[in-house]
């Protein structure tokens, strides 16, 4: 069999002829799943680091804001985040003459802006508890020691306790960052076409579940494949220290 | 050897009676989440044209049925999977869907149509209705119309037809394309609904909206299919389908 012929007797399946319709709107479905899914990483960490610190002040005015936004996100499903932040805006900012509804409406008008920010709100929640967990973790010789090079408390924070965490909170984070690409399917809900959005739509267009979500889900694996091999790397990177020597 | 044959052809015989089955029982399926077609009570309770449409064809056809509610885009993949045996629930008659369910005759025919804030202009043209946002339900035949003819158009697409409302409202899209009795009944005279009006004309080119809405079942339920068809005659002769009509409408559901 020549290889022209092989490609038109393999052509002739449904399921072929489905994925090479439809491949574009996969690939656009993945590329908002990625860059929704990276953006929300990328600005929870920056809710994530302080909000950690913060839930492990023993000043209760400190504390208390970390710890009751941290309740609050990790106390509830992410469906009822996105929905609260998608049709409170559209309840209560859309029609409104207030100088602040006018001012965000617009962006809360955007289906992607209220997903990226539920989505940011909640990994910044679970992150910050990694973060907080990791803190806590630490050796407290490693303080100890610091303390008596006479550094001051920031010093500490950011040369000791922070690079430190942040190793040992590799690991765990990799959950997340996971926990997180799964979670973004929930983004179809609100009319974003990300990578379920798209299955659904091919799904609609050949009312052929399967093969419209079992072609979403191998993505998504793939996805997840890069995130382990990339955490694989780093984890060999920053704990080269803790390997056992070779002798 | 030969037994074992000789019992395969009685097994396969036997199956193959069972499957001219007599239909004593139907189960079919409704999306509950479509008004005035159907829509689901606060006690949970599901009424509508589509449930009275279904119940007066069973009585007719005397048999017994069981409504199944399912979502609407996966409705079809339902009935393929043998959840239900037909689907009463507004679906219209299109060459795509025929190519996996099987329809009976159309019991009922209602243009679609645009519905937007009012005073908002519109054209059917792809100029015109470049980056403008549509709402539309996923997977009906409005869908596949707005997404066929208005390719530089955002198609933004909603489970139910309420959610897509709900946006308007907001909006967060310029338009709604839905059956003009759902958006009616949905949305028009509702609360808050006397800032809409429908916009453009009425939508029924059979290309993308078929026939009219039928009731789908899967293609070797031969039997079924006839028995639904003689029903759909019979309530029409028998001043059965006009009663359920006035009910819900005050314009000839059956179309021409």
């Amino acid at each position: 069999m020549s290889l022209e012929a092989f490609f038109l007797w393999f052509s002739q399946f449904e399921y072929v002829q489905l994925l090479i319709n439809e491949w574009p709107l996969y690939l656009s479905g993945l590329w908002t799943t990625l860059w929704l899914v990276a953006l929300s990483l990328f600005l929870g960490l920056f809710i994530a680091v302080p909000a950690g610190i913060m839930n492990n002040s023993n000043n209760w005015a400190i504390k208390f804001p970390a710890w009751a936004f941290i309740y609050f996100f990790r106390g509830t499903p992410l469906l009822i985040q996105l929905f609260l932040i998608y049709y409170g805006a559209g309840q209560f900012l859309a029609n409104n003459e207030h100088p602040i509804a006018l001012a965000i409406w617009p962006w809360f008008q955007e289906a992607w802006f209220c997903a990226l920010l539920a989505f940011t709100l909640n990994t910044g929640a679970y992150t910050a508890e990694i973060v907080r967990g990791s803190i806590n973790t630490m050796p407290s010789g490693e303080i100890e020691a610091a303390k008596a090079y006479g550094l001051s408390r920031f010093k500490i924070m950011s040369r000791i306790v922070l690079p430190s965490s942040f190793r040992r909170a590799l690991p765990a984070y990799s959950n997340e960052v996971i926990f997180m690409l799964h979670g973004s399917a929930l983004a179809g809900v609100v009319t974003i076409v990300d990578l379920t959005g798209a299955a659904r739509i091919v799904n609609s267009r050949y009312y052929a579940p399967f093969e419209a979500f079992i072609t979403a889900g191998m993505l998504y694996m793939m996805t997840t494949f890069v995130i382990v091999f990339l955490f694989k790397k780093w984890e060999a990177r920053w704990h080269k220290h803790l390997k056992p020597l070779k002798v | 050897m030969k037994k074992l044959i000789i019992a395969a052809a009685m097994i396969l015989t036997v199956a193959g009676s069972a499957h001219a089955k007599e239909w004593k029982n139907v189960r079919i399926g409704i999306e509950g989440a479509y008004p005035p077609f159907s829509w689901t009570e606060p006690n949970g309770e599901v009424k509508g044209f589509d449930i009275d449409m279904a119940n007066a064809l069973c009585e007719e056809m005397k048999v017994k049925c069981t409504l199944v509610k399912q979502d609407w885009d996966g409705i079809i993949p339902a009935l393929l999977a043998r959840k239900f045996d037909a689907i009463i629930a507004t679906m219209d008659i299109t060459e795509e869907r025929k190519k996996k369910v099987a329809f009976s005759e159309k019991y009922q025919h209602i243009p679609a149509r645009f519905a937007a804030k009012k005073g908002t202009p519109i054209e059917l043209t792809t100029e015109f209705m470049f980056d403008k946002r549509i709402g539309v339900q996923r997977a009906t035949s409005m869908d596949t119309y707005v997404t066929d003819n208005f390719p530089k158009a955002q198609v933004k697409r909603y489970g139910t037809a309420d959610e897509a409302y709900l946006d308007l409202k907001s909006g967060r899209i310029d338009y709604v394309m839905i059956d003009s009795a759902a958006i009616s009944d949905g949305l028009l005279n509702k609360p808050g609904g006397d800032a809409f009006e429908f916009v453009g004309p009425k939508l029924n080119d059979p290309r993308w909206f078929g026939e009219g809405a039928g009731i789908a079942m899967r293609k070797n339920d031969t039997e079924l299919k006839a028995k639904f068809d003689a029903a759909i005659k019979a309530i029409r002769a028998n001043g059965k389908y006009k009663e359920l009509q006035d009910k819900y409408f005050d314009f000839d559901v059956y179309g021409d």
